[in-house]
């Protein structure tokens, strides 16, 4: 026992003597977190528009007035022929027209209707979709004050509830989401780098001929990070709550508990990359490489699972983000308890002992 | 000049002596950009939808059948009380909930108008403001139906005036992610495949100790970083190859742009990134640190490029800050090209800024690369 509490002493040398990496180890959380849950958003805002008024007449001029009033366009440019819209593509900056029919005030008092087309560069499809329902739902405004005194009847009022998060802040999606891929890539990189160094640099067949059991080895080296990640989950956990006004509905015990799970499966997927890896440039490719795309595209953090193609639903399912995040937001904006997370915590669990079950098959104990 | 040559035979012979390190480089990014471009969607499809309805009437029947027949929404559950279907929607397992109250179709004809409670879930706000307009289409069709069959014929009404809008998406016009999607993702595993080679290369000949062997060689310091980064540069222009034709057959992205335009400007991309994991490299004594430098680097340059979430929605600070941030310039490059056939004129000026980076990033690193101590 004091051989291992000596090892452990080790690895925290190792890892505090190395001052950068330590720093960019509790930096780096606290930067990414704070520029992504101020800058990333998929809310529209300030959209560079152009407009192309056939017509020219009060009726136009009180729309475009009023588009250009809601903080979401801004009207950049003031075009007058049609083929000039390609052009104004092509440059990157706009990214919708409004082309006005000829005598649009005149039809819409004449026939009681007037057409207007919305043109979209669709290069980004969300985006596009997102315009054109902004400006119709300010067509709609400016419709309703127009009919103001004729009675409608018959309709069915809907009154939409949002919960858990009413303000539909793109916040709350994104901050756990940053949490997780931060903990999952810290642990899991820093895991395999440190346990593959050992082999690479050759003083592994020192470990291995020491007293020390293989398996205290890796727990030895384990046990470092799994304090230094707790502290950047609890940093992160801080933050989220006190700079972006993240509810924690549930217990933050719970909370605090889930991530040392998370952490813990990280982890053994560090030590799993460390032992089918010989050198840390391989183990760094496979835990850079293989896991960023896969964590930020499959997890549910940008992109709703739900709407993804049944197969990658399906592999979507053994990216162990994806259950820490709906964890996290099941604990910090719905309040549940483990009731409710019993499943994913199970995941979670049995994903863990995979790992490491893998790993200690892997491990080898013999030179070659 | 021959000296060149024989450290970048020498650099490509370590590269492919490790076996491990192929399918790293060439095949998983490639799988990456063929599977996971499929999952970078923000269409909000198959919303779980459940109602409860209190009023059971043909009226209330005909609103659900509405949201029957709708595409976006499937497995109508219906649940007998409220509790029962928000304790669903803590579970996870239902989006929206649709409360008919009592007297839904009393009050309708009585009062000409009747209330409707709709429960989103809305921990994805974005997800949940679609799912909101949905909604309302099928009410708003649902409402002129009504109108239809309940007013009075004999009722004499001003029409109400109607400005009708017409939606036409250029480019994509069936608003198709994946053509939004591959460009960029294969954007990102260029620059990331580069990055991580040359940051770690001079820091593992560092570490391990055979830098200072090449240091007392005669081989000049322009020599031998120009010996070392091509071989990556290579391998990016390789891999944007293989993506691009991969995109044009599987992914059938368009290529409206002149090809010789993203090559020429992928050829001056590269640099910028080779330069900068040299600088990198030259900061740090371990490939542990030069890993981690890259890799907060990486991901900051990934979720603000504009890749998944646009530019124009961050921030003022945020948007100057993504003005150095080359794989933004990238991103928007090849999307401008491959997708709207922009031409020379058009990405001049982001060209000509991606110039700038380019000699900046590899003085800086030539500047601070030193062969002796």
């Amino acid at each position: 026992m004091k051989r291992f509490i000596g090892f452990i002493k080790k690895e925290f040398y190792h890892i505090f003597r190395d001052t950068r990496s330590l720093f960019i180890l509790f930096g780096m959380p606290i930067a990414q977190i704070l520029l992504f849950g101020f800058a990333i958003t998929n809310e529209i805002n300030n959209v560079d528009i152009a407009i192309l008024d056939h017509s020219k007449d009060a009726t136009t001029q009180e729309i475009i007035n009023k588009i250009s009033a809601s903080k979401y366009f801004t009207i950049d440019q003031l075009i007058t022929r049609e083929s000039d819209i390609e052009e104004a593509f092509q440059k990157g900056k706009i990214k919708a027209v409004l082309n006005f029919e000829k005598d649009f005030s005149k039809n819409l008092i004449k026939e009681r209707q007037a057409t207007l087309q919305i043109i979209t560069d669709a290069t980004d499809p969300n985006t596009a979709n997102t315009i054109t329902n902004y400006i119709n739902s300010i067509l709609k405004n400016y419709e309703q004050s127009k009919n103001k005194n004729i009675k409608l009847d018959y309709q069915v009022v809907s009154e939409t509830r949002m919960v858990y998060n009413p303000e539909l802040k793109s916040v709350f999606t994104f901050v756990p989401g940053v949490m997780t891929i931060i903990l999952m890539l810290v642990s899991a990189m820093m895991t395999s780098i440190s346990i593959t160094r050992e082999k690479e640099l050759g003083t592994m067949e020192i470990l291995l001929v020491s007293p020390i059991t293989p398996f205290q080895v890796i727990i030895g080296k384990v046990v470092p990070y799994i304090f230094l990640s707790v502290i950047n989950a609890a940093v992160i956990v801080l933050l989220s709550i006190f700079v972006f006004n993240m509810p924690v509905q549930g217990s933050l015990f719970l909370l605090g508990a889930e991530s040392v799970l998370f952490i813990i499966t990280s982890l053994a997927l560090g030590i799993l990359i460390s032992t089918i890896s010989e050198t840390q440039q391989t183990a760094m490719m496979i835990s850079l490489m293989g896991l960023m795309l896969p964590v930020i595209l499959l997890s549910g953090f940008i992109f709703p699972i739900s709407s993804m193609p049944e197969p990658l639903q399906i592999i979507s399912h053994i990216i162990p983000a994806k259950w820490f995040i709906i964890i996290i937001k099941g604990i910090m904006l719905k309040g549940v308890d483990l009731s409710f997370l019993w499943k994913e915590s199970l995941i979670l669990i049995s994903m863990t002992v995979l790992f490491i079950g893998l790993s200690i098959k892997k491990y080898k104990i013999r030179l070659e | 000049m021959n000296i060149i040559a024989y450290i970048i035979q020498k650099e490509f012979k370590q590269i492919f002596r490790n076996k491990a390190m192929l399918p790293i480089i060439f095949i998983l990014p490639l799988l990456q950009l063929v599977i996971l471009s499929n999952a970078a969607t923000y269409e909000v499809k198959n919303i779980k939808f459940a109602y409860v309805d209190h009023d059971q009437t043909s009226t209330s029947r005909a609103l659900i059948d509405k949201f029957n027949a709708s595409t976006y929404f499937n497995v109508l559950t219906v649940f007998p009380s409220h509790e029962k279907a928000s304790s669903a929607m803590l579970l996870g397992n239902v989006d929206v909930v649709l409360e008919i109250p009592n007297h839904f179709e009393r009050n309708f004809i009585k009062e000409k108008t009747s209330d409707l409670g709709i429960t989103i879930n809305a921990i994805d706000g974005a997800a949940a403001g679609v799912e909101s307009g949905y909604i309302n289409q099928i009410i708003q069709s649902f409402n002129k139906n009504l109108k239809v069959t309940y007013r009075d014929a004999s009722e004499n009404v001003v029409k109400p005036v109607n400005i009708a809008s017409i939606a036409s998406f250029w480019y994509n016009t069936t608003l198709d992610y994946k053509t939004f999607m591959v460009p960029g993702i294969l954007v990102l595993l260029v620059s990331m495949i580069t990055l991580f080679l040359s940051g770690m290369n001079i820091v593992r000949e560092k570490e391990i100790g055979t830098l200072e062997q090449m240091n007392v060689t005669p081989i000049r310091k322009s020599q031998f970083i120009i010996g070392k980064l091509f071989p990556f540069w290579v391998i990016g222009m390789g891999l944007l190859t293989i993506g691009l034709i991969l995109a044009k057959l599987i992914s059938d992205v368009p290529m409206l742009g002149s090809l010789l335009l993203l090559y020429g400007y992928t050829s001056i991309y590269i640099l910028v990134i080779l330069g900068m994991g040299l600088f990198i490299s030259n900061f740090t004594d371990t490939q542990q640190q030069a890993m981690f430098i890259a890799w907060f680097f990486v991901v900051i340059f990934i979720l603000m490029s504009g890749l998944f979430t646009p530019i124009e929605s961050m921030p003022e600070w945020a948007q100057i800050l993504t003005e150095f941030n080359p794989i933004k310039y990238y991103v928007e490059i090849i999307r401008m090209v491959m997708l709207k056939g922009s031409g020379f004129t058009d990405i001049l000026p982001l060209a000509l800024k991606t110039l700038a980076y380019a000699i900046v990033m590899n003085g800086l690193a030539v500047w601070s690369y030193k062969k002796t101590n």
